[in-house]
């Protein structure tokens, strides 16, 4: 207990907390903040150059680390540009936390100078949030907040001080042990719920495992634990968007992805199985194509840390709520102790592998030097090219997005950043900004699409401040690809403002920010470019110049089911009923 | 192309909270953000100290949609427990409206009669009105205010439903 200003407890905090890194962008409400800053180097403090890219760049260092991002924005319009940020890692389960000023407490309500209601605001934007009128609420509520945001499903916190808060004193408290009065997340599983889980398992003849970002989120022992029970189980994996990495895409237990632009084997496989083992996943629409023909013959076991996100979408035949990884490794033991020994699978596995033959990842190209690059090709080249180089990998939002995740491969959890649940344009940048500085020595990727990277394209200048070596990569159709692809599909190929018009040279601004900056335009230069990329110190941006026109295939169409994906450009009519265009 | 939603049965939750500011709109928020009704709600702080509050929602829907009300509630973090009062058997519930009736003659006299019948009480009276204070179910509620309005009804107010499970245990 010690008598400090508002603003030294919000540093003391971090500083017991063990923050390193501070993503932030001051003003006059977080005056005193910044000015305790600046008496404690051991805070690393981020400067952006936009507050929505201080949350992105926090949620590519919490999803590269596993430790939660921090951001530190002052109020009215330093808030409101956090929001997107804050949504997209409510969205994605990112742990974070918001350090927000506010106007002083005497001015709460008056439409003063850059107020607004912030907490109203992010209410439900996010898992929780605070505004702090007494200092010495602001050491208990600060070490709450990390917890909040840490713990069962993670997400971001807001926390509103507003400036009389900051500059008053008060006497700082660290909790002993949060022990939360209503918020207590079950972690650890029913024991009766993982013998009903095994059993199942043992006894399924078709089985299916369908993990999602809840196996990231439970941390790396999770991911060992699932290639564990895969290995045990002779079972087929894919995952979603978000769980890319958790389970090695050269094992050949690996399907893909699934869901709209995932691979056929993995949604047929999905339809046709007799169990999911749905493991920290959310059945999202964009996973399960049209509701009443998903996987129609099979039982489904779910295991999510929230109770919520069961029977949500899709009614499941057995819960399991925890943590993916405290209940994966229950199912281990469970699996061992009862003795059970994998099933013959071979008759799935044959199925499995005519799902495959169809090779639904292919794509036609031309071969020959001077040939236009198919994105495809780029992100496959860019994928051998960086080999065991163990990058990270970050993506904007469009077919860029879902060529990486079809082409780029991981073997390990926390290397692929990508926005998924509310699909930011404008993430991928930021984000790998974000990872970049937790993890300076290694290869950071921004495969980007050159509409997205003009969302938060002012952070080159971060990147040049603080002389991070982030290369972009940009697959440049110049189209807001994936929006064309739907205009084609569904407007009869309407193309309303989708092209992306009036581009910057690349080049030239990267030179204007210092950066190394070059163009491929051909197949001929694609793998001399990416050694050119990967060979340059410090940060370069490469625009790639793909097919305009190239589709991203395969794709289940909205309001279709898993087996009624289009697998090649003929297989596509140019128009939609409404029903399925008023789907998203 | 139609919107077309699915009808569902009534069901009165008990969500007990911290007595904290913001908490009433993140539940309503909750309620709206996600499309689930509302057809009453009454809140207020239940505990010695002042820590607690219950808020009492009617709402309806399928079977899954309660569900899914329920577990979401359950999340937010200020909320430290959510019962369906149907789940739990036989529940108690009660609603308070103040009615008020001006008029003369037949009809005046009629609505006190009424009034009389329904158990409700006179609070106040003027040569001209009366206000009648009227506790029961939302139903018999309902039915007294439908037949003031044959006597001259001019103004209502009511609590919104209070419910509470039967028997000696807390939710
Ligand atoms: C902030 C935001 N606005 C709009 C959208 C809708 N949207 C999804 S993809 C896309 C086009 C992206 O274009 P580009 O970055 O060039 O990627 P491409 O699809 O061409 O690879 C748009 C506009 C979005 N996802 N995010
Ligand atoms: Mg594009």
């Amino acid at each position: 207990m010690t008598e400090m200003s508002g603003a030294d407890m919000v540093v003391q905090a971090l500083v017991d907390l063990g923050v390193d890194t501070v993503f932030g962008y001051p003003g006059g409400a977080v005056l005193p903040i910044y000015d305790a800053l600046f008496k404690h180097p051991t805070i690393k403090h981020i400067l952006v150059r936009h507050e929505q890219a201080a949350t992105h760049a926090a949620e590519g260092y919490a999803r590269s680390t596993g430790k939660p991002g921090v951001v530190l924005v002052t109020s009215g319009p330093g808030a409101t540009n956090a929001v997107t940020g804050i949504t997209d890692a409510l969205l994605d389960s990112i742990p974070m936390v918001v350090l927000t000023g506010q106007v002083p407490t005497t001015l709460i309500g008056t439409d003063a100078f850059q107020e607004c209601d912030t907490v109203g605001i992010t209410r439900h934007c996010t898992k929780h949030n605070y505004l702090v009128m007494d200092p010495d609420r602001l050491g208990p509520i600060l070490h709450e907040a990390f917890y909040i945001a840490t713990h069962g499903r993670p997400g971001p916190v807001v926390i509103d001080i507003p400036k009389n808060v900051q500059v008053a004193t008060g006497t700082y408290s660290i909790p002993n042990r949060i022990d939360h009065k209503s918020y207590r997340p079950q972690v650890d599983p029913d024991a009766e719920a993982i013998a009903a889980a095994i059993a199942m398992i043992a006894a399924a003849e078709r089985p299916i495992f369908y993990t999602g970002g809840g196996v990231i989120n439970a941390g790396p022992d999770a991911s060992a634990a699932l290639r564990q029970l895969v290995a045990l189980t002779g079972a087929p994996v894919t995952s979603t968007l978000m769980g890319l990495g958790a389970f090695p895409a050269d094992d050949d237990q690996w399907l893909g992805m699934l869901g709209m632009h995932g691979t056929y084997e993995a949604n047929m496989a999905m339809n046709r199985a007799d169990l999911i083992i749905a493991v920290g996943a959310r059945f999202d629409d964009r996973v399960t194509g049209r509701l009443d023909a998903f996987s129609p013959d099979s039982k489904k076991i779910h295991i999510d840390i929230d109770r919520s996100s069961i029977n949500k979408i899709v009614p499941v035949d057995l819960a399991v709520v925890g943590d993916a990884g405290r209940a994966l490794d229950a199912l281990i033991a469970a699996w061992a102790d009862k003795g059970h020994k994998a099933r013959d699978l071979g008759e799935w596995w044959r199925r499995i592998d005519g799902w495959r033959a169809t090779r639904c990842l292919d794509f036609p190209e031309k071969k020959e030097d001077g040939a236009e690059i198919m994105p495809q090709r780029a992100v496959k080249a860019l994928f051998d090219a960086t080999r065991g180089m163990d990058p990270i990998i970050t993506t904007e939002v469009g077919q860029h997005q879902m060529w990486a995740a079809q082409h780029f491969h991981f073997d390990s959890p926390n290397r692929w950043l990508t926005s998924g649940g509310l699909g930011t344009m404008g993430y991928g940048f930021p984000a790998a900004v974000g990872a970049q500085i937790a993890h300076p020595d290694r290869l950071v990727i921004c495969i980007a699409g050159e509409a997205s990277l003009q969302m938060n394209i002012q952070e080159m200048g971060t990147v040049s401040q603080y002389r991070l070596p982030v290369k972009i990569f940009i697959l440049n159709n110049q189209w807001m690809g994936m929006v064309r692809q739907w205009q084609e599909l569904t407007y009869e190929s309407r193309y309303s403002n989708s092209y992306s018009d009036s581009l910057p040279d690349f080049v030239k601004l990267a030179d204007a920010y210092g950066w190394t900056g070059l163009r491929i335009d051909t197949l001929g230069e694609l793998a001399d470019g990416i050694q050119t990329m990967l060979g340059t110190p410090g940060p370069v941006i490469v625009d790639c110049r793909v097919a305009q026109l190239a589709n991203c295939f395969p794709m289940i169409p909205s309001g279709a089911a898993h087996t009624d994906m289009i697998l090649q450009p003929n297989d596509i009519v140019g128009t939609m009923d409404d029903e399925a265009k008023a789907l998203v | 192309m139609k919107i077309t939603t699915e009808a569902g049965e009534r069901h009165v939750l008990a969500v007990t909270v911290d007595n904290e500011a913001g908490i009433l709109a993140k539940i309503t928020g909750l309620f709206s953000a996600r499309g689930y009704n509302i057809e009453s709600l009454t809140v207020a702080d239940i505990s010695a100290d002042h820590a607690l509050s219950r808020i009492t929602i009617v709402t309806s829907g399928p079977p899954a949609v309660i569900d899914q009300i329920i577990a979401q509630l359950d999340r937010l973090v200020p909320v430290h427990s959510v019962t369906d009062l149907a789940d739990g058997g036989a529940h108690v519930e009660r609603e308070i409206a103040l009615v008020k009736v001006a008029g003369s003659g037949d009809k005046r006299i009629e609505a006190l009669r009424m009034a009389d019948v329904f158990r409700a009480k006179v609070v106040d009276t003027t040569l001209s009105s009366f206000i009648f204070e009227i506790t029961g179910t939302s139903d018999k509620v309902d039915r007294f205010i439908a037949l003031m309005r044959e006597c001259g009804l001019v103004e209502v107010g009511r609590t919104g439903v209070v419910a509470i499970a039967r028997g000696a245990e807390a939710v």
